[in-house]
């Protein structure tokens, strides 16, 4: 017998809803905390929701928030945020920031006169200045991007609903969703907590998170449907306990290769996709976690239908309950 | 047991042969890239120059040279999305009814009285006063006998306008449908001219699309920003020849009928007074150039057609010694004296060009003009060093990703690890390979894709490889515990990826740009990894287990 790594015990037999006040309502409170951040600090929304212009610079010099903002005062530019960009990537040369530049009044973009005012003031502190990218985004297309992406999150979680309503029960579908949204709720959450910057490519991983949460669920799910075929006897309850269990050993393996590559990607992949990777790094543990702890309680909580749909077709005891 | 049919076999690793074929060329980027423009140049231009030639043999063309498109995120370039402003269409098109309305009104004159135009706030509105309200009916029916039905599927029976009454105004008004029509003639239009002017401009592969209803999305690799885009598909270009009525120093307050005072280009406080219709204009050019003139400054020269050639042939022999001005876009370029009658249509244009600024302006005016203005909804400008750190970094982390997960995989699963391992290259090589013969675009967040592939690749892997383990442990035979893992796999590994092949194609339908190379890059990583699982994995345990005939199997 060779040496094999495990994630899991050969055999385990563990009682998921054993804490499932702690587990459960833990989840469902950290919902509502993620809501409560939301609401409270709102998102730090990029360009693409919010409107307006960044500037990417690059620089051999150390990056001066301070010199770069007295040189960005004098323009008639109105808000504009200052941050150094760090990254391990970087060579020792390469000192980058970026500026932001809220949505100025109308429907266009920027000027190019605007962006050459801020270039040329820039240049004042470095006249070796680069600026790898200019992004503006006018304040009428990033009204559209909002909608677009609420519908997005939403036309998927209807599709993956329908999806497993026709392959499974109706109650195995809302388990599944509602567990889904979880998982994208408490990311959103934690953006807000952090005020990571929210912008386009956040959506798509929000909408990647919804992609792999499910998977994980319905292979929880195939299982628990083969059981209940297997054994008709055995209490929901302890059906649900015996496939995730039989389970545990492959969700472990698929989050953790998963989050190997995420997690690379998140550290060597650059600074402009960071956020992406963290949003799906986060997606990933959460929808590992809702898998085991949220998804089939919801489905516990509804009951299923167990009995076998034709039974009553000419059964001896078909009138057997009939008092004559 | 445990042997797939020949023919199916073959069908297996054709097939991956075929992915690892197509994938190839992505290896020699540089070389199949230079090879393939090289390609286009000579069809295009019908001989090959000595350089074209070395870039056509550095790859030989009976391979494939299908290679990965590098969106602009990743190779540099502009991106812009523009709003056309059809509204301004609609105001030409009723200015150019006014005459036919006013005409028609003077017939019934008796009825209807003076008519006077009064400005209207709907540009698709010609708002006419009348000073007989009793008349009204008969101005409604000479208006209407003006219109024409419009043949379409949706017009039917609908005229191009449509005429009603408010008191004393007369309202006509282009109907929805003459709306529809105009609306999408103008974009069309517009994507064509947008289209020529930057193939002319020489750059590579730019993405041209119509978007919604009124937006045109330009994306354009390797140019330097989106400014100097704008700049080339910005400008409307509209250029007109007008008879000077006179020069002044200021703005004129009173052009009197039929003039309009425009500033000059390059003289500061100078403008002039002429008359609003041109003698000839942009649309009766047939061809323009970057020149010089006599005296060696940079200049266009133009030729027009037959049309045009006779209309300012008769001007200007019936004009000499009067100015005329060259208009382009509300501006007065220069306004030369006619010396001498110029009757083979053709001229050049010297204004206070530098050679690229006359270069461009020949560019634009051949290319004809823009019919409607355009606003910029949004542009964004990517370095090609911060495309190229971004390509690197991607590399790096893929490679450092498929390192840890080869050996997380082979640590778990031992040999059959190493079985899952291999076909994840293969994997790998099948998905660059897809990403190639479709013509796909890698943007950042596809390479992201590629790497979320790597780990989610192995699940179908994983899910057989548990299975196969729990029926060893039901005390099966080893080549049924092989059977039966695959089998009672196949249901969750199905339900599983078609979930997130679900949401793939959510994300490709709603996502613009970027994020739609990451849809793509994870809906194609989704087959590969469930076709490499399913068949080439098992083809390697069946080759393995056939040759050794182990008597344990331990997983």
């Amino acid at each position: 017998m060779a040496w094999r790594l495990r994630l899991a015990p050969e055999k385990t037999n563990f009682d998921f809803f054993r804490w499932q006040g702690v587990t459960f309502g833990g989840s469902m409170l950290l919902m509502v905390l993620a809501f409560v951040a939301w609401g409270v600090m709102g998102l730090n929304f990029g360009i693409d929701f919010k409107g307006g212009t960044t500037i990417r610079t690059e620089s051999a010099q150390a990056v001066d928030v301070a010199a770069y903002r007295a040189a960005l005062e004098e323009l008639p530019l109105g808000d504009i945020a200052i941050t150094e960009v760090f990254d391990p990537t970087f060579g020792p040369e390469q000192n980058v920031a970026m500026i932001r530049i809220a949505a100025q009044d109308s429907t266009e973009a920027v000027t190019p006169e605007q962006i050459a005012a801020v270039e040329a003031a820039l240049r004042t502190i470095d006249p070796a200045m680069t600026f790898p990218s200019v992004e503006s985004v006018g304040p009428k297309v990033s009204g559209e991007l909002v909608w677009g992406s609420i519908l997005a999150v939403a036309l998927t979680s209807f599709a993956v609903l329908a999806y497993i309503w026709m392959r499974f029960e109706w109650q195995f579908a809302l388990g599944g969703v509602l567990a889904l949204l979880h998982d994208v709720f408490i990311t959103i959450g934690i953006f807000a907590l952090f005020q990571i910057k929210f912008d386009l490519t956040i959506v798509a991983g929000l909408l990647t998170i919804l992609g792999y949460s499910i998977n994980d669920t319905v292979v929880v799910f195939d299982r628990l449907r083969e059981n209940l075929q297997k054994y008709k006897q055995m209490p929901l309850r302890d059906v649900m306990n015996l496939s995730v269990n039989e389970t545990l050993s492959r969700t472990l393996m698929t989050s953790v290769t998963t989050l190997i590559a995420v997690g690379t990607m998140m550290i060597f992949g650059g600074d402009v996709i960071r956020g992406f990777c963290f949003s799906i790094f986060m997606g990933v543990i959460l929808g590992t976690y809702s898998s085991v702890y949220v998804a089939k309680n919801i489905v516990l909580f509804i009951g299923l239908d167990r009995s076998e749909k034709p039974k009553n077709k000419g059964t001896p005891d078909e009138f057997a309950n009939i008092d004559a | 047991m445990l042997q797939t049919p020949l023919w199916k076999r073959i069908l297996i690793w054709a097939t991956v042969a075929l992915g690892l074929v197509l994938a190839a060329p992505n290896l020699f980027y540089s070389r199949v890239e230079g090879h393939n423009d090289a390609a286009q140049a000579v069809e295009a231009a019908g001989f090959a120059t000595v350089e074209q030639q070395a870039a056509l043999d550095a790859w030989p063309s009976w391979l494939p040279s299908g290679i990965v498109n590098l969106g602009l995120d990743l190779r540099g370039g502009a991106h812009l999305l523009a709003e056309v402003q059809v509204a301004d269409v609609y105001k030409a098109r009723m200015d150019g009814w006014w005459p036919e309305v006013r005409d028609a009104l003077r017939e019934v004159r008796a009825d209807v009285g003076a008519v006077r135009r009064q400005p209207a706030t709907d540009p698709a509105e010609l708002r006419v006063e009348i000073e007989n309200e009793a008349g009204m009916a008969a101005a409604v029916a000479a208006v209407n006998a003006l219109a024409s039905p419009i043949v379409s599927l949706t017009g039917i029976g609908e005229n191009d306008i449509s005429v009603t009454a408010e008191g004393k105004t007369l309202i006509v008004a282009l109907s929805e449908s003459e709306r529809a029509a105009v609306d999408q003639r103008t974009i069309q239009q517009s994507l064509e001219i947008i289209r020529t002017r930057v193939d002319t401009a020489g750059t590579r592969e730019p993405t041209i699309q119509r978007q919604g209803a009124d937006r045109i999305l330009i994306q354009v690799p390797g140019i330097g920003s989106a400014s100097e885009l704008k700049a080339l598909i910005g400008t409307t270009a509209k250029l007109t020849f007008n008879p000077v009525v006179r020069r002044g120093t200021s703005e004129d307050a009173a052009p009197g009928a039929g003039n309009v005072s425009l500033p000059s280009m390059d003289e500061e406080g100078v403008w002039y007074t002429v008359e609003e219709v041109p003698v000839v204009s942009g649309e009766d050019l047939t061809n323009a150039k970057g020149d010089f003139d006599q005296n060696g400054r940079p200049a266009v020269a133009f030729q027009f057609d037959a049309r045009g050639a006779r209309a300012f042939g008769d001007y200007t022999a019936q004009n000499i010694g009067a100015p005329f001005a060259i208009v382009l876009d509300g501006e007065v370029i220069s306004a030369p004296v006619i010396q001498s009658h110029i009757p083979g249509g053709s001229g050049i244009i010297t204004g206070n060009f530098t050679v690229e600024e006359a270069n461009r302006l020949a560019v634009l005016l051949s290319a004809g003009a823009l019919p409607a203005s355009m606003t910029f909804l949004e542009e964004r400008t990517i370095g090609p060093e911060l495309g190229q750190d971004s390509i690197d970094a991607g590399k790096v982390a893929a490679v450092i990703g498929m390192v840890a997960v080869s050996l997380f995989m082979i640590a778990s699963y031992g040999l059959f690890g190493v079985f899952a391992v291999l076909s994840l290259a293969l994997n790998m090589a099948m998905i660059f390979g897809i990403l190639s013969i479709i013509g796909a675009t890698l943007t950042l967040p596809g390479i992201a894709g590629i790497v979320l592939i790597i780990g989610m690749a192995v699940d179908a892997n994983v899910l057989v490889f548990e299975r196969i383990r729990e029926e060893l442990k039901n005390a099966k035979s080893p080549a049924r515990a092989i059977e039966i893992g695959y089998e009672r796999a196949l249901s969750a590994i199905v339900d599983a990826n078609l979930t997130t092949l679900i949401t793939s194609l959510v994300l490709f339908t709603m996502g613009a740009g970027p994020v739609r190379g990451f849809a793509v890059t994870l809906a194609i990583g989704i087959v590969t990894s469930v076709f490499t699982a399913l068949y080439v994995t098992r083809q390697m345990v069946e080759t393995w287990y056939g040759l050794r005939r182990p008597k344990t199997v331990y997983v």
